[in-house]
């Protein structure tokens, strides 16, 4: 029997009132046979396997992890744990863990020393930066690394090797939470705090399902919803999920219209006059365009569009409209969907028109996916110049150049830095000569698979990976490079409601496997990174030497670490900047031509805004309310392929199944791809549960046994996280199985991505669904 | 013809001029796949320029072609095919950035046209030029600056890697 943890991810009810703190639960898991009284030491910690940061400790016992509990004083979770955290850590003592580095000798990756890995890979890359210059070097960094180990990135590609060619993959997952807020508020940043939850009397979810991303966040409202005078919940999504199942309201639009029916709703808003107009004149520019665009978004015409009730859209335009204490979220629904920046902007617009933000229970949050993915944006691993600076602004480049003390030209800014799916293209095309590619696997993540192992395979392209395990990416590269993980190495990192929480080393790492920062710094020394001086560009040896670092790059901009040391982190988590709950207070923005980190872009055709445009449309640096047109997505239902597929998440696995893929329980609890249907299909086609079902895009073919769920008629589901490490195939469908049909459903997704964030779309492709006969699984 | 409609026939065969060029230029560059789309999405910009164009001057006695340049001819999947299979070579960069250049000074020539035309409806207080002019220009700029963003961000890559 299953765990009852995993039966019930969100654990037992501790009801409590608006205004109420909420109240503490440990949660604990522990070793077979280990007592809580036996465990040598508690190792201050957080949660590395989802975005909302949970604070925990790990229980050491002989020098082995054998388990983990929840902090009871921490802001974030106050002792709850979900079910990725309470078994993920057994991971960590993976027989198939890699403990040495390897190298591709005649076509096989061999083991070596590390002597020799990083000699070939340092050699490799000064060749290439001397021969070819910067831009032939890539990195592909991950939203599950360290701050520290992020900042150390971005000084070591932006301020030494001084490639634009830095993203990462928190590209998949939250580029555009990081876009919106620079599009509406001139700098990334969460206005809110997971304390709104406490307090707000509606809670609105658009395209998130968090009792699957965030399951503590999660126990949180339903703990509100359990307890006296409980928030009214808006559901923004395609599937019935446990968030629908719990709301006042659900709306399931057609996958690809949620821009048309936000801009009905602020339609709405403006014809009812819900709408804070003292805070909008006093604090907004561009409502008069706003309201032009969404004139003619009545609902009846977005209920058309977006296949939806026109009665529906408004009484949810009554709930926000309505709403005192107004709290939301956005996630992947939005983000990885048609006109995503867009959508997700006018979220923020909403808050605006409303004048709902810098006050208890008033929050606006666009979550992120990944646990680290903050740190990435924040340190310019996505390739944004590091804390929130401007690659426009010459004077946040000069500022940046004395920090590390090199010659600003060193710096990349003489164009938008280059995204990921745009690094992929360069190497398509040969002129991106080698990619490193830190802690994450895109040969399961990113879309239209076959196409990405063909560009990663090539001889003319050298592949660096640095991970715990032999992904599916890392059987592509010519060097592979053990890591060490959560638990066996120090650092920092911030979750979507800007809490930073220090994890602390509490074993040794397996084998020969090092820290990434030690990797890294190893990197540095052989490239011999120089300032303008002379001296070593990167002058730090442990994880809090380069916290420092990165605190005196942060100071004085928004996300400024400078008041949050090691030492006070290791009382709990604190928020920046120095425990501010919530940003925008009063209206007092960051979007000041010369403050603000983006001049913004064109939200259709991704053109970034020029200064002067930005300069004249925002002089006083007050919140942008931009408007965007509605436009249907590029791949829509034919008669070849007449179903839309979207493609998402299971509450017991992460990514790509690296590390829950390898813990007992979770992997039981989700073994393999399945394929959600509606039961409207499912009775038109005669498919049923179980039924083995092909899918095909003009990309590939999954195969997936049926599971009839509450989902749209007309839209089928399939996880992303199933790739190939733990199938005969290895790196790639087996050509074997089914056909050469794969499990991994970016198999099937589209080479499409937002103009604006770069971020990949996984929810609108096209596809055409048939029954494989005489097959039963 | 008088003055106005000539300005608006001469609009109407730029606007055309630059959907299908837009358009030639998406399939051309399929491999590079933000190009592809998005100059897709801005061909459809100017088909509705297009489309509005004529049933203004059909008003006014023009006979125009109201449509668009097919987006999904026989020829344009060949051109995909080809921008397909010609993508993993680095001389492909170069004529992307030929294309752009050629995308950038024919949206020039359309922003030029719809100055005019508004300069006109201005002087002769004809509100429904206006209204046109303001709602199709900002397009031709926008489709302008993309141009120019899109060549920005290549060019160092193109000429240098």
């Amino acid at each position: 029997m299953a765990h009852p943890r995993i039966a019930d991810p969100w654990g037992a009810r501790t009801p409590y009132g608006p205004g109420e703190p909420w109240p503490v639960r440990v949660d604990q898991q522990l070793a077979d046979g280990v007592t809580a009284d036996s465990v040598d030491r508690w190792v201050p910690a957080a949660s590395l396997l989802h975005s909302n940061g949970d604070a925990m400790e790990i229980a050491v016992k002989e020098g082995r992890i054998v388990g983990v509990r929840g902090r009871h004083g921490d802001r974030v979770n106050r002792g709850r744990l979900g079910p990725k955290d309470l078994f993920g850590w057994q991971a960590n003592h993976s027989p198939d863990r890699l403990t040495r580095p390897l190298i591709r000798r005649d076509g096989q990756l061999v083991e070596t020393d590390w002597e020799t890995a990083m000699s070939t890979v340092a050699e490799h890359l000064r060749d290439l930066l001397d021969t070819r210059g910067p831009g032939s070097i890539g990195f592909y960094t991950s939203g599950q690394l360290f701050l520290e180990e992020s900042y150390t990135i971005a000084v070591l590609a932006h301020g030494g090797i001084g490639t634009p060619h830095v993203d990462g993959n928190t590209r998949l997952c939250t580029a555009t939470a990081g876009e919106a807020l620079k599009e509406s508020f001139g700098c990334d940043g969460q206005p809110g705090s997971y304390e709104d939850i406490d307090h707000a009397d509606v809670i609105a979810l658009f395209g998130h399902n968090v009792a699957a991303t965030q399951t503590v966040l999660w126990s949180r409202i339903l703990d509100r919803l359990a307890g006296p005078n409980p928030p009214r919940i808006l559901c923004v999504d395609p599937r019935r999920t446990p968030v629908a199942e719990h709301a006042a309201l659900h709306l399931a639009p057609r996958p690809g219209t949620n821009l048309m029916l936000m801009n009905a709703l602020l339609h709405e808003l403006i014809a009812h006059d819900w709408v804070d107009r003292t805070y909008v004149d006093a604090h907004t520019v561009g409502f008069d365009e706003l309201r032009k665009q969404v004139a003619s978004a009545t609902p009846d015409r977005a209920a058309e569009v977006c296949g939806l009730d026109p009665i529906d859209i408004r009484r949810a335009a009554e709930l926000l409209g309505g709403a005192e204490r107004l709290t939301s979220t956005v996630l992947q629904g939005f983000y990885q969907s048609h006109r995503a920046t867009a959508a997700a902007v006018q979220v923020n617009n909403l808050h605006l028109l409303r004048g709902m933000l810098g006050r208890p229970g008033c929050g606006m949050l666009q979550m992120n996916g990944q646990p680290t993915a903050e740190n990435t944006r924040e340190t310019g691993a996505n390739g944004d110049l590091p804390a929130f600076r401007n690659w426009a602004n010459d004077q946040h480049i000069a500022e940046l150049a004395e920090i590390w003390n090199v010659e600003p030209q060193r710096i990349p800014h003489q164009g938008p830095p280059t995204h990921l799916m745009q690094m992929m293209r360069y190497a398509e095309n040969g002129s991106l000569g080698a990619l490193y590619i830190t802690a994450t696997n895109p040969a399961v993540s990113l879309p239209e698979l076959h196409r990405i192992r063909s560009i990663l395979e090539q001889e003319r392209l050298f592949v660096v990976v640095q991970d715990l395990f032999l992904t599916e990416t890392a059987q592509l590269a010519d060097v592979v490079l053990p890591g060490a993980t959560w638990g066996e190495k120090t650092g920092t990192f911030t979750n979507a409601d800007r809490t930073v929480h220090l994890c602390e080393k509490a074993v040794e790492p397996p084998g020969e496997a090092r820290a990434d920062l030690e990797i890294l710094l190893d990197l540095a020394r052989r490239l011999d990174l120089r300032t303008k001086d002379g001296g070593p560009l990167i002058t730090w040896t442990t994880p809090e030497e380069a916290y420092e670092a990165w605190q005196r790059c942060s100071a004085g901009r928004p996300c400024d670490y400078t008041a949050i040391t090691y030492e006070r982190l290791r009382a709990g988590g604190v928020q920046w900047p120095d425990g501010t709950p919530r940003l925008y207070a009063d209206g007092a923005f960051r979007a000041h031509p010369d403050d603000c980190e983006s001049y913004g872009k064109d939200l259709e055709t991704g053109a970034p805004v020029e200064p002067v445009e930005y300069r004249s449309l925002n002089p006083d640096g007050k919140a942008i309310l931009k408007a965007a047109a509605y436009r249907p997505p590029h791949e829509m239902p034919s008669e070849d392929y007449p179903m839309q597929l979207i493609t998402g998440r299971s509450v017991y696995h992460f990514h790509t199944r690296t590390k829950t893929g390898r813990a007992p329980e979770l992997q039981a609890a989700a073994p393999d791809v399945w394929i959600e249907v509606s039961a409207a299909d499912a009775a038109a086609h005669g498919w049923s549960d179980g039924d083995l079902l092909r899918v095909t895009t003009p990309r590939g073919t999954v195969l997936a046994p049926a599971r009839v769920a509450g989902i749209r008629e007309g839209v089928v589901f399939l996880p992303f996280h199933y790739g190939y490490w733990d199938t005969s195939g290895g790196s790639r469908p087996d050509p074997a199985y089914g056909d050469g049909a794969g499990r991994a459903a970016n198999e099937l997704t589209a080479t499409d991505w937002d103009p604006a964030s770069k971020q990949p779309l996984f929810k609108t492709a096209a596809c055409a669904v048939t029954k494989v006969e005489g097959v039963a699984r | 013809m008088n003055r106005i409609n000539a300005l608006l026939h001469d609009l109407h065969d730029s606007e055309a001029g630059l959907a299908g060029l837009l358009l030639h230029v998406a399939d051309r560059h399929r491999a590079d796949h933000e190009v592809f789309h998005v100059a897709r999405d801005l061909a459809g910009w100017s088909a509705d320029h297009l489309r509005e164009l004529t049933r203004i001057g059909h008003e006014r006695g023009l006979d125009l072609d109201p449509e668009p340049p097919d987006p999904d001819t026989l020829l344009a999947k060949v051109r995909q095919r080809t921008g397909d299979l010609l993508g993993r070579r680095s001389e492909v960069g170069l004529v992307l950035l030929v294309d752009l250049r050629e995308v950038h000074v024919r949206a020039a020539g359309v922003s030029v046209d719809w100055v005019m035309l508004g300069q006109v409806a201005q002087s002769l207080r004809d509100q429904e030029l206006l209204d046109l002019t303001s709602r199709c220009h900002p397009e031709t700029l926008r489709q302008l600056r993309w141009a120019n963003a899109t060549i920005k961000v290549s060019a160092s890559q193109i000429l240098i890697g």
